[in-house]
């Protein structure tokens, strides 16, 4: 320490010079560390707006889509060549010649067999398929001309919304010249528009991004939350009711305790393993099927729920339990009329939050199959549907450009509901919560 | 009566049979006067025989769909003719699946061999009978529960302590689930685990360091034999979990010390929950911004200073799983450091001690062992998640150190072996349970240890 040989304690004097002429650097790693966790903090901030600015950049377009405004002619020779109005004839004909029709009558001057496909692709194929539901919902039509805004296809749809170059060479796009030489023209005369995207709200998943919609996964998502919400709210708040309230202290009950903890820190996917195995492989239950999905995801949220019930039971002050046992009251009755209303809104809230977590997983639900491609929108619980985040992962996963913002659309839907049960369970804890 | 549609009408009994109970109970009472020499409320004698008019039957039903349909199996395989039975093991199971379609109606009839539909035709006869046989007996054993109870209901029937006690039971039952869980998950996934290792030996799957699983269809095929050499995967698993935990450690632990230690509480108010968002985005959306925006961002920049960054790299996954764990690690460390008392705070402060030196040799080395704890948890989290690698890294098996080429990992493979398979007898499929079994064991050791840190550690300042 000191470098004299004699004095082996400094004198207070050199002490104090010592420090002070350290002061500056400490001051200095003062500062630095200061700056690191400032820095770390504003890295994770950055993270956050970052990653909601690009998914919300990718996708806040999906809620406009392009339509084209066509004049169409019910023409009885085409759809309705008998004349008897037939039900079944009129699903089966040829929408798509109307379509045809109305676009050589928009460009009359396009001749020949490649121009004309060509001007036919400015078209998405659910153009037809509205023309259809339009006329079996009312056959009257038949013969009329009626104004309409018809889907565009998707490659219309990506330059309209800038997310493809019109200056870009031909090569480079998936439009030749020609093409955008008629949207130019149909744009000009204010028949070419963004208008509100009705069909991603209506439809089932498609392989043609302009159609594909999040109605299909958002059903089988409220299907799936649904069964999980029903088995594993009043599960897990039996389970925490039982250790709070009735569990004697022993070995079983420790290895329950213990169990729900490491439950709690399992992969979702090995959840996902155990429904294969069990439900569907052992049971025989069927794939891709909501039910199971709430089997597995009750499963998966129960440790969540029962840790939150758990800790709004030992919120209820021990003075109201033996209040209620010394009025009388069995130990279910004291729990059922006076500890359990008072620890419900506690209970609902960790519902609500594992309910969310439920809600935003897909690994699980990969497993037991609701990954597969299903347009039709599933009507009930054993019906093969998909759910919202697997949905993003299979559009996820397709090249064309038009499914980059789908899937963003896909994220925001998604990370709307989140939001609204998130802040439902901030609402019910700031407006139920009491403190003893 | 379907069974779900039986359900509700025990249940309709039951509450018939909880008003007959109650109404017994008083009038073996005597009329309102009479209540005080009851030994339980009027409503819990109409409790008890609402239970024992519901439970029982609600058993039998549970117990008898669930075995029905492999006793039906079993009885149309009986009556099969001998030409079904000469087909063997495969060509059974598929003849299975036609009569399986035909009983729920995917295809007509008229698609499948004659001896299908005969035995769909008889399958869905016997589960007519199997179901009116239910619904009778059901109601039977219904009905005689109400009416025995009925008849036990005297003043001095304990009615009380036997219904809490059956709600007693289901409570612990509640409890049991998550035990059944726990052992569902070993059970299942050990079993199959345990057949995928009679077919590869389980040293050729720890220590082999070649994957690819692939298994011959027919005995002749070139590259026939499949390797189930796990090590690539693990490797491949450590590699993104570690660079994931290099960034979202310091990120984490440095914001927890300055949102606990230096930032004025308003700020911390705001940009607490903000960071905490992080954690409440679903995993597929960060594999999203992993394969859309981080790894076109990463090849850019790689091209720029002339690397080779492969599309699906091993760093951009793990650059997103660390942001998507940095709120884990920073609420875990802050626990930690709060948890600190004030005392040896100021007790440095008083030794003359600046804050980051208060905070760095005395702080952080009371709060390790919770936040060695926390990290500890954290790579569980890491090893374990799925989705992003799922849709950031590759498939390939590349057995490497460098961050800016593929690699697989464990959830990967589990999840490209899985999905859009049916079989449950070829290695391929028993290879995703195998490697489902070491993650198991591997994020089960881990959170054991960390939890006992964290709970060893919060006792100590307790």
């Amino acid at each position: 320490m000191s470098s004299t040989n004699n004095s082996a304690v400094k004198s207070a004097a050199e002490t104090q010079q010592q420090v002070r002429n350290s002061l500056a650097r400490r001051y200095r790693a003062e500062r630095r560390f200061r700056f690191y966790g400032f820095a770390a903090v504003t890295a994770g901030i950055a993270f956050v707006v970052f990653l909601f600015g690009t998914i919300f950049a990718q996708g806040l377009s999906v809620f406009q889509q392009s339509y084209v405004k066509l004049e169409v002619f019910y023409d009885p020779e085409t759809i309705d060549p008998a004349g008897n109005r037939d039900p079944d004839d009129l699903v089966v004909a040829d929408y798509q010649a109307l379509v045809r029709a109305a676009l050589r009558e928009e460009f009359p001057q396009v001749e020949g067999r490649p121009n004309l496909r060509e001007l036919y692709g400015l078209m998405s194929s659910a153009a037809s398929i509205e023309l259809q539901r339009a006329v079996t919902a009312n056959p009257d039509l038949i013969g009329q001309r009626q104004t309409l805004w018809l889907l565009a296809d998707d490659t219309i749809d990506m330059v309209l919304k800038g997310n493809v170059s019109r200056q870009a060479r031909e090569d480079e796009r998936r439009l030749s010249d020609q093409q955008i030489g008629w949207l130019n023209a149909l744009e000009q005369r204010g028949d070419l528009d963004l208008r509100f995207n009705r069909s991603f709200f209506s439809n089932g998943d498609s392989r043609d991004p302009e159609q594909a919609g999040v109605r299909g996964a958002l059903i089988g998502s409220l299907l799936t939350l649904l069964i999980t919400l029903l088995l594993s709210f009043p599960i897990g708040v039996g389970a925490a009711v039982y250790l709070e309230e009735f569990a004697p202290r022993n070995r079983l009950t420790d290895v329950i305790e213990v169990n729900i903890n490491n439950l709690a820190a399992v992969p979702s996917i090995v959840f996902g393993l155990l429904g294969l195995a069990v439900f569907i492989g052992f049971f025989g239950m069927p794939r891709s099927a909501p039910l199971v999905g709430g089997f597995v995801l009750t499963l998966l949220t129960l440790p969540t729920i029962i840790i939150a019930s758990r800790a709004a039971l030992k919120a209820v002050p021990p003075s109201i339990r033996e209040a209620a046992l010394g009025m009388g009251a069995s130990r279910l009755q004291m729990v059922g009329h006076h500890v359990l209303p008072l620890a419900l809104p506690g209970m609902l809230t960790g519902a609500i939050i594992g309910m969310a977590r439920a809600l935003g997983e897909s690994a699980p639900l990969l497993m037991i199959g609701m990954v597969a491609f299903i347009v039709e929108v599933p009507q009930g619980i054993v019906d093969p549907a998909t759910a919202l985040p697997v949905q993003v992962f299979l559009w996820s996963d397709l090249p064309e450009r038009g499914f980059v913002e789908r899937t963003s659309g896909a994220i925001i839907v998604l990370l709307l509901f989140l939001l609204l049960m998130n802040a439902t369970a901030v609402w019910l804890r700031n407006k139920f919560e009491k403190r003893w | 009566m379907t069974p779900s549609l039986l359900i509700v009408a025990l249940a309709l009994l039951s509450f018939i049979a909880f008003q007959i109970g109650k109404a017994r109970a008083l009038s073996v009472a005597g009329g309102a006067r009479g209540i005080r020499d009851l030994h339980s409320l009027p409503g819990h004698y109409g409790m008890l025989a609402a239970l024992w008019a519901g439970l029982p039957a609600l058993l039998l039903v549970i117990l008898w769909v669930s075995l029905q349909d492999r006793v039906l199996i079993a009885i149309v395989t009986s009556h099969l003719p001998a030409s079904v039975m000469a087909l063997g093991q495969d060509g059974f199971t598929l003849f299975l699946n036609d009569v399986r379609n035909v009983i729920a109606g995917n295809i007509p009839a008229s698609q499948v061999s004659a001896e299908a539909a005969v035995a769909a035709t008889q399958y869905v006869r016997l589960q007519g009978y199997s179901r009116m046989a239910l619904t009778a007996l059901a109601f039977a054993v219904a009905v005689l529960g109400l009416f025995i109870t009925r008849s036990r209901i005297t003043p001095e029937l304990r009615a009380r302590n036997s219904v809490e006690r059956v709600f007693e039971g289901l409570l612990f039952l509640c409890s049991l689930v998550a035990v059944l869980t726990t052992l569902g998950i070993v059970l299942s996934v050990a079993f199959e685990a345990t057949r995928f290792f009679n077919i590869v030996p389980a040293s050729d799957f720890l220590f082999g360091t070649r994957w690819s699983p692939q298994m011959a269809i027919r005995a002749d095929q070139v590259g026939s034999s499949g390797a189930f050499g796990a090590i690539p995967l693990f490797a491949g698993t450590l590699l993104i979990s570690f660079i994931a935990m290099i960034v979202a450690v310091p990120i984490g632990l440095f914001s927890a010390i300055y949102l606990a230690e230096y930032a004025p509480s308003q700020v911390r108010k705001v940009v607490k929950p903000l960071l905490e968002v992080l954690a409440g985005v679903p995993t597929v959306v960060y594999g999203f911004f992993a394969v859309t925006t981080v790894g076109p961002i990463l090849r850019v920049w790689g091209e720029s200073v002339g690397l080779d960054v492969a599309g699906e790299s091993a760093l951009a996954a793990g650059l997103v799983m660390g942001i998507m764990i940095i709120p884990f690690v920073s609420s875990l460390a802050d626990d930690m450091i709060t948890a600190v008392p004030q005392s040896l705070r100021d007790g440095a402060y008083a030794l003359g001690a600046t804050r980051s030196e208060t905070i760095k040799q005395v702080v952080l080395r009371a709060a390790l062992p919770g936040i060695v704890g926390g990290v500890l948890l954290a790579i569980s989290r890491a090893i374990g998640e799925t989705m992003i690698v799922v849709m950031a890294a590759g498939l390939a098996a590349n057995l490497t150190a460098n961050p800016l080429e593929a690699v697989t990992t464990v959830t990967v493979q589990i999840v490209t072996l899985l999905v859009g398979d049916q079989e449950f007898d070829s290695p391929k499929t028993l290879a995703a349970f195998a490697l489902g079994l070491m993650l198991f064991i591997v994020t089960l050791v881990l959170n054991v240890i960390a939890l006992y840190v964290v709970r060893k550690y919060r006792e100590q300042y307790e």
